[in-house]
């Protein structure tokens, strides 16, 4: 029974990091339907970066979580300007080679500079161990990253939902024509969001460094897992990513840990059945126009 | 001359040979012949080519976009891998149909959950079942050798006549014969009324159901044919490597695909056969500047084709050979733009 319990708890953990990690993508995919399969290469990015702060110039752990926000976010707005937005009205197929071409790039970019190796960013001792709930074993790490997540979730709902900006979003989500034909800067919104997504993205890559593992090779190893959060959960609304990243986690870990001989067999299986069942995605009304 | 009559006579002179094609295909035999050291590098490009074209079938003529191609390649590698190594199959040639059929027979099974939904469900499931095989065969370690893949497959003589030598020489026309003869089939196949309707439900699918062509169905066939022909491109690459390994699955392998079909252009069938070798190419001169990190280049490659724009960059490059044959035929240019990709 506790295994089951602590299972869950890994389980909710792992699926809200991966919320954080792939929330940026859904809103792509749902606002300018573009197919970014370079998100993963953010998240890297604001990885490494928190790695190089805290390991080699000292910083504490939670000062250079922002920054890896910040950087990833840097970078993001950099590339939606330079590259990204020339894209938007390519095919699917121009996005994707492109995006790949960007990842590949990335990946030897970061080899290069950081080593082939895994890294791990030093963690401060309070967040190190886990203590007992009843008998639950309950990581203090895992606790801190759904408390973040979180937080972070309940933030992202409240602006999307009450603020100026989240109904000019929303709007431009359900109808871009029509957005822009009110006055709404949808270009400008749409920056913003991917510029926001990235940063996300980036302090994902900081959190997952323990759980996940953090190489050169991140954006091309959960690179599906991004998808899936984004195909199964419908790019319409917050809580359907929400949900499938929910479910993939649970799905994940339980699946390796009840049946390790199958391995990601589990989550793949799931993914195809679910967009056989429903090609838009569980809660999505278009997962792609 | 009324419109059907002219659609047909447009569709039968472009399905007449022309003397380029010839030429091309001498200049490949040629290689053979001119560079007896390079029988490794130029049976992998055949190999590559010929996978590329399969993955132009479904790309170029049916505009289905593809992450897990190498799903059917795999399938049709370690489906000749273990009928040589338990020595089912003996006869190569033989062994390449039944793992190609191998391969038929999932890329049927799988063309179902393709046709459903729309490019980004295509691109995941088509991802998600390359994945799952891949995971699948590291699953069951104890028939696919997992991550050391099969070893010790020793192939027999070619149509019981022909031994593999070490130097490749017999793989190299081997492959070529492969690629030869179902360049052919291909070619009669796009070019029939099958082919035309492919191309038809590519520009738009709801148009070409509302002329009476049943769309679902020739996907399924085309996606089918498709897997058939990467199966026999998997095969060849475990009958003239000897080794089958848990890569065939990689990822890597069909994004690289689509670089080659995207550097040779898609919708014509040459685009596979010319981005193999300008891909390979590529490879080696990045690989020789510098060993690691050669996939930076082939991404950097990558962005600018997209950004520059597939069809100007091949307006580009053909835009010296239009010139001479403007200049010394005196008629309007034969080389034409390859199609509009999908």
């Amino acid at each position: 029974m506790t295994s089951i319990l602590t299972n869950l708890f890994d389980g909710v953990a792992y699926g809200m990091l991966l919320f954080v990690l792939a929330c940026g993508l859904a809103v792509t995919l749902g606002l300018m339907n573009f197919v970014n399969l370079a998100h993963g290469a953010f998240a890297m990015a604001g990885g490494y970066v928190c790695m190089v702060l805290v390991n080699r110039m000292g910083w504490p752990f939670f000062a250079a979580l922002p920054l890896a926000f910040v950087s990833a976010a840097a970078i993001g707005i950099v590339l939606e300007r330079l590259l990204y937005r020339h894209l938007y009205a390519r095919s699917h197929l121009d996005q994707v080679l492109f995006t790949i071409g960007l990842t590949f790039m990335s990946v030897a970019a970061v080899d290069y500079i950081q080593g082939s190796s895994r890294v791990f960013i030093n963690l401060p001792a309070a967040l190190q161990g886990q203590f007992d709930v009843f008998g639950v074993g309950i990581g203090r790490y895992r606790l801190m990253i759904i408390v973040i997540c979180g937080l972070l979730t309940i933030g992202l709902q409240m602006v999307l939902a009450k603020t100026r900006f989240g109904s000019r979003l929303r709007a431009a989500v359900d109808d871009p024509r029509a957005a822009s034909g009110l006055g709404i800067n949808v270009p400008q919104v749409f920056a913003f969001t991917f510029a926001f997504g990235c940063g996300l993205a980036g302090l994902g890559g900081a959190l997952s460094a323990e759980i996940l593992g953090l190489d050169p090779y991140f954006p091309l190893k959960f690179m599906i897992y991004f998808l899936i959060v984004v195909t199964v959960g419908g790019s319409s609304s917050i809580t359907g990513p929400f949900l499938a990243s929910l479910l993939l986690g649970i799905g994940d870990v339980a699946g390796k840990y009840y049946v390790p001989k199958m391995g990601p067999f589990v989550i793949y299986t799931m993914m195809i059945v679910i967009l056989i069942w429903r090609p838009n995605g569980l809660f999505g009304r278009t997962a792609a126009r | 001359m009324n419109a059907s009559s002219d659609v047909g006579y447009h569709a039968q002179r472009q399905a007449r040979w022309h003397y380029g094609e010839a030429a091309f295909w001498l200049v490949v035999l040629a290689c053979g012949f001119l560079f007896p050291t390079r029988y490794l590098i130029m049976t992998d490009i055949l190999r590559l080519a010929l996978f590329a074209m399969s993955l132009d079938l479904i790309l170029g003529y049916a505009g289905i976009v593809s992450l897990g191609h190498a799903a059917f390649f795999g399938v049709g590698a370690y489906a000749a891998g273990l009928l040589a190594l338990h020595g089912i199959i003996n006869e190569p040639v033989l062994a390449l149909i039944a793992a190609g059929l191998a391969a038929m027979v999932l890329g049927f099974a799988t063309s179902f959950l393709v046709i459903r939904g729309v490019d980004l469900t295509r691109l995941m499931v088509t991802l998600g079942i390359a994945l799952l095989l891949e995971a699948l065969a590291e699953r069951f370690s104890n028939i696919t050798g997992g991550t050391d893949g099969l070893q010790g497959i020793e192939m027999q003589p070619i149509l019981g006549e022909i031994p593999f030598d070490m130097f490749g020489k017999a793989g190299f026309f081997y492959s070529l014969a492969v690629l030869f003869v179902l360049f052919l089939l291909a070619r009669r196949i796009v070019h029939s009324p099958f082919g035309l309707s492919l191309r038809a439900i590519k520009n738009n699918p709801l148009r070409a159901a509302a002329i009476g062509i049943p769309v679902n169905r020739r996907l399924i066939a085309i996606c089918t044919l498709a897997a058939f022909y990467a199966g026999i491109a998997g095969a060849l690459f475990t009958q003239t490597t000897a080794i089958a390994s848990l890569d065939v699955f990689a990822f890597d392998r069909s994004a690289d695909l689509m670089l080659v079909l995207v550097i040779g252009g898609t919708g014509y069938l040459y685009g596979g056969l010319v981005g193999a070798v300008i891909f390979r190419i590529l490879q080696e001169v990045f690989s020789t500047i510098t060993p690691q990190y050669w996939q930076f280049w082939i991404g950097l490659v990558l962005v600018v084709i997209v950004l520059v724009g597939r069809k100007r960059l091949h307006r580009w490059v053909l835009y010296v050979p239009n010139l001479i044959i403007k200049q010394v035929v005196g008629r309007k240019a034969a080389v034409a733009v390859p199609e509009s990709d999908a």
